[in-house]
């Protein structure tokens, strides 16, 4: 600010309005920067194409038939989806506290053993009993596992990061001894499974012959849920403040430490559930390692949805479609497999990019409106809002009177 | 590298003219938006002399520095060193002309050993091979000359504050630096530490090298300066030799001897006491930062708590808003005591508090103003219920807020890092005014703020007091404390060093009790 002093001192009139139009620009660049973000990603896809010698229009035509062009392959992509609502709603509700939830894979895969487990025993319950309290066994179990690192975390400030991927670790160590050979809940069967879930465990299918099922509409429930949850209660908004300025929260009252391990048990709880969905949904039991990194492709559905549940939903599907079209992709236009990853490598990087520009020029903002008196700790805390990471160190706030 | 400060204090072979000041700084002028904070400055440092640059804080002396280190470029003025005229593009030109600065809060890698920091950005033309050894033996040699003796291989992290100090003053050295600006030193130091300072810098004086030594502590201009200039409000008043002046004179060129205007305000006519806080005692890393503090704050008076900055300020607010745990001592609010509840139970006891920081604990920056509004409030009625925030009363309140207090902006979905500093303070005063509370702990409440924001708060803690509240004033602006308190408490060392009636007080007085100085006649060299 030294060298360019701004004219925050203009007049009154002026200034207001180029206020509006900055606060509109910038909430219209944020809904748009996303669909921007994937825009771009597919504009480098194509020249990657043209580069292996095919057909932009041809592959990108038969992507989008393989992945909306009828109902097969409608239910795939949303089968394909479903999975990552939930793990994107996971990863965001721990990022709104300013946890980044590394551990939705092991969350999401003890909650689908626990649902499995509980969906295959003949407690001779209707379904209306039986299909709940599984989904409430893969509740409490994910709620744990994520409740975890968060009280670790609050109590001795051990670093979520590096609790979660140990605690992944471990889970992926005890499902294979749970429905290994000879593990305690393995099934009758050859396979490192349980038994199949009882029909009064499954989750039905929506559409006769088509994959797509009743976890989907949970999915969205859930997505509805976590938006009410974080923008109209008491409890969100404690959230919402502990992720983006510690100091503000310890103003106003609000514990950190109980603020994010219980964010962490809710984030869990989403992880959980969605294992559910997979096992009593998809799968019909539980398979030891079903899950192909779910909990980790989530992070980028959060992070490409921009941690709110309707971008968390869409960014979902659109990872769903890539997935579910590649197949269609390659056969049409010839192009390898690898090509749906590179995309989705694409837009995450595309999406990082914008939200980097954005965090610059909110930076620049900042910079160029402190007074030489003011104090300056707003960097970390904006990092937060806009950009992907968490302060990752997230120290005790500085005792500023 | 040794030999860097011996150059420049050996003209000895040349018969003397008159040599030239090692900085000299003439009506440096420096403008902020809303703010000038350089008004026509003149500093004149000879070498080899330590040279004391006296304020208070907001007098202008760190904005002065940054433009002699080129962390700032003046808009008027001239800056010269040795003689000649310069114009630096950034401290690495500063460093080049002979030029070191050693920062309150060092800039020090708690990771890299002594020798490490010391080179950092100096590791020589042999970018990829560092030799480690003779920079050890270098900067052992420079620690040995100076008595600045502190192990190289010692890692930053595990040394106490006065060491990391040294560190920094051998990297200025090794760096080449003739002159040394030392930015409140002792900021952080304990006594012993404060001492083994004084004789470094005394070791450096003799071997040639100049020291500017920034503070607003009259003990310390007298421990260790030869001459002191001081400032004003971007202006300076005078250039003393320190040998020549009384700790009175100081005393009255820094804060001023004007008669105050008090405008708009009545006399207090206080009532029972509200806040009364007794024998607080609040034990911190480095020692005691209150030593059995008392006060009240009585009904319909505003209290005005006068001191340096890191007298206890800051831990008494935080025991009184509830972030923190008094070691001993009782706190009570209307009767009620508060020792130890949390924040959220003293506002509903009755406090409503606006903090200095409004960036890092007033305000969530990317919330809307609305979700400003809400913090602190949240839990309670109208804002919520059983848990369900009700947005539209929070937002018909915020309105309120907004044209009550003259909040600019278009919309209370407006998000609050959009406002300019003054409207985001007036957002703040009017969300913990609005409260009505029975005490209003009020901490530098114009930091950084244009004059007729200034104005507007100064209205609103007058009118408050008028209500029948009352408030509890810190600040480290003077005038402020001045213009706005019925009584005047002075925090030294963690205690009340001073009790005033508004009205009765001499600035120069307070400004010797600020200073820790009783025995007021004494001159300062005893």
């Amino acid at each position: 600010m030294s060298l360019n002093p701004s004219p925050a001192t203009a007049s009154g009139g002026r200034r207001e309005r180029s206020e509006r139009s900055r606060w509109i620009g910038a909430a219209v660049s944020g809904l748009l920067s996303s669909v921007g973000a994937v825009a771009i990603a597919l504009l480098v896809g194509a020249i990657v194409i043209l580069i292996s010698g095919d057909d932009p229009l041809v592959a990108y035509r038969a992507l989008f038939r393989g992945a909306f062009g009828g109902v097969r392959p409608l239910s795939e992509t949303l089968v394909a989806a479903t999975p990552l609502i939930f793990g994107g709603l996971a990863f965001s509700l721990a990022f709104r506290a300013g946890m980044f939830n590394i551990g939705v894979e092991g969350q999401l895969v003890l909650g689908g053993l626990a649902a499995g487990w509980v969906g295959a025993q003949a407690f001779g319950l209707p379904k209306l009993l039986h299909l709940p309290l599984a989904l409430v066994a893969a509740m409490l179990v994910g709620g744990l596992w994520g409740a975890i690192p968060g009280a670790l975390k609050a109590r001795t400030g051990a670093h979520e990061v590096i609790t979660t991927i140990m605690l992944n670790y471990l889970a992926a160590r005890i499902s294979a001894y749970a429905v290994g050979t000879n593990g305690p809940l393995k099934g009758e069967a050859a396979l490192p499974a349980t038994d199949p879930a009882l029909l009064s465990a499954q989750l039905n299918r929506l559409v006769p012959g088509e994959r797509v099922n009743v976890g989907l509409l949970l999915g969205l429930v859930c997505a509805g849920l976590l938006w009410y949850l974080l923008f109209r209660t008491t409890f969100g908004y404690r959230v919402r403040t502990v992720g983006l300025s510690r100091g503000a929260a310890a103003y106003a009252g609000i514990s950190w430490g109980r603020t994010i391990t219980l964010a962490m048990m809710g984030s869990g709880l989403l992880a959980g559930l969605g294992g559910a969905s997979e096992v009593l949904g998809l799968q019909g039991r539980y398979y030891d390692k079903f899950s192909p990194g779910y909990g980790f492709t989530s992070i980028a559905i959060g992070l490409v949805g921009r941690n709110h549940p309707v971008g968390v939903v869409l960014a979902a599907v659109l990872f769903g479609a890539l997935n579910s079209g590649a197949t269609a992709m390659q056969s049409a236009a010839g192009t390898s497999k690898e090509l749906v990853q590179i995309l989705q490598a694409l837009v995450i990087l595309s999406v990082a990019a914008f939200a980097a520009v954005a965090r610059l020029q909110i930076g620049q903002r900042i910079m160029s409106r402190r007074s030489p008196g003011s104090s300056g700790s707003q960097g970390g805390d904006r990092a937060a809002a806009v950009g992907m990471e968490p302060d990752l160190e997230a120290r005790p706030a500085p005792p500023v009177v | 590298m040794t030999a860097a400060l011996a150059n420049a204090g050996s003209p000895d072979t040349t018969p003397r003219e008159t040599p030239p000041m090692a900085v000299e700084m003439h009506g440096i002028v420096k403008r902020f938006p809303g703010v000038v904070a350089n008004d026509g400055i003149d500093l004149l440092v000879e070498r080899g002399e330590v040279h004391a640059l006296l304020g208070e804080n907001g007098a202008g002396k760190s904005t002065l520095m940054n433009i002699l280190f080129g962390l700032y470029h003046q808009d008027e003025g001239e800056v010269r060193i040795a003689g000649q005229p310069v114009r630096f593009h950034g401290p690495r030109d500063a460093v080049n002309a002979g030029l070191g600065m050693v920062h309150q809060h060092f800039m020090l890698i708690p990771r890299f050993t002594v020798t490490e920091n010391v080179i950092l950005g100096m590791e020589g033309p042999g970018a990829l091979r560092l030799d480690r050894q003779s920079a050890e033996r270098r900067v052992a040699e420079l620690g040995e000359a100076y008595g600045l003796r502190v192990d190289p291989r010692a890692r930053i992290a595990d040394l106490p504050v006065g060491m990391q100090q040294r560190v920094e003053i051998l990297r200025a050295l090794y760096q080449g630096g003739r002159t040394l600006i030392l930015d409140e030193p002792t900021a952080l130091l304990t006594p012993q530490e404060v001492e083994e300072l004084y004789l470094i810098l005394r070791r450096l004086t003799d071997a040639g090298g100049t020291i500017i030594f920034i503070t607003h502590k009259l003990r310390e201009v007298a421990a260790v300066s030869d001459r002191v200039t001081v400032i004003r409000r971007g202006k300076t008043v005078g250039t003393r030799q320190t040998a020549d002046t009384t700790a009175r004179e100081l005393a009255e060129l820094m804060v001023g001897r004007e008669i105050l205007l008090r405008v708009n305000r009545s006399l207090a006519r206080p009532g029972e006491p509200i806040l009364i806080a007794d024998n607080l005692t609040v034990q911190n890393a480095n020692g005691l930062a209150l030593d059995r503090l008392s006060l009240n704050v009585r009904q319909g008076e505003i209290v005005g708590i006068a001191g340096v900055e890191g007298n206890g300020q800051t831990e008494l607010v935080e025991a009184l808003a509830g972030l923190r745990h008094p070691d001993q001592g009782k706190i009570l609010l209307k009767g009620k005591d508060i020792t130890g509840a949390d924040p959220h139970q003293v506002r509903i006891a009755g406090l409503s508090y606006i903090p200095e920081d409004r960036h890092g604990r007033g305000l969530v920056l990317d919330f809307s103003l609305t979700e400003n509004v809400l913090l602190g409030n949240a839990d309670d009625a109208p804002f919520s219920r059983h848990g369900r925030i009700d947005y539209s009363a929070a937002e018909t309140i915020t309105r309120q807020v907004m044209t009550e207090f003259d909040v600019r902006a278009p919309s209370p979905a407006t998000p609050a890092s959009s406002l300019s500093g003054g409207n985001q303070q007036k957002l703040v005063i009017g969300r913990e005014l609005q409260r009505e509370p029975d005490f209003l702990l009020a901490v530098q409440p114009t930091r950084g703020l244009d004059v007729g924001a200034v104005e507007f708060v100064h209205r609103q803690l007058v009118a408050e007091r008028d209500q029948g509240r009352c408030v509890l004033l810190i600040s480290f602006d003077l005038d402020e404390i001045l213009d706005l308190s019925d009584r005047i408490l002075v925090m030294f060392n963690g205690r009340i060093a001073g009790e005033y009636e508004s009205g009765r007080v001499d600035r120069a007085e307070l400004g010797f009790c600020m200073g820790g100085r009783t025995d007021e006649e004494s001159t300062l060299v005893a």
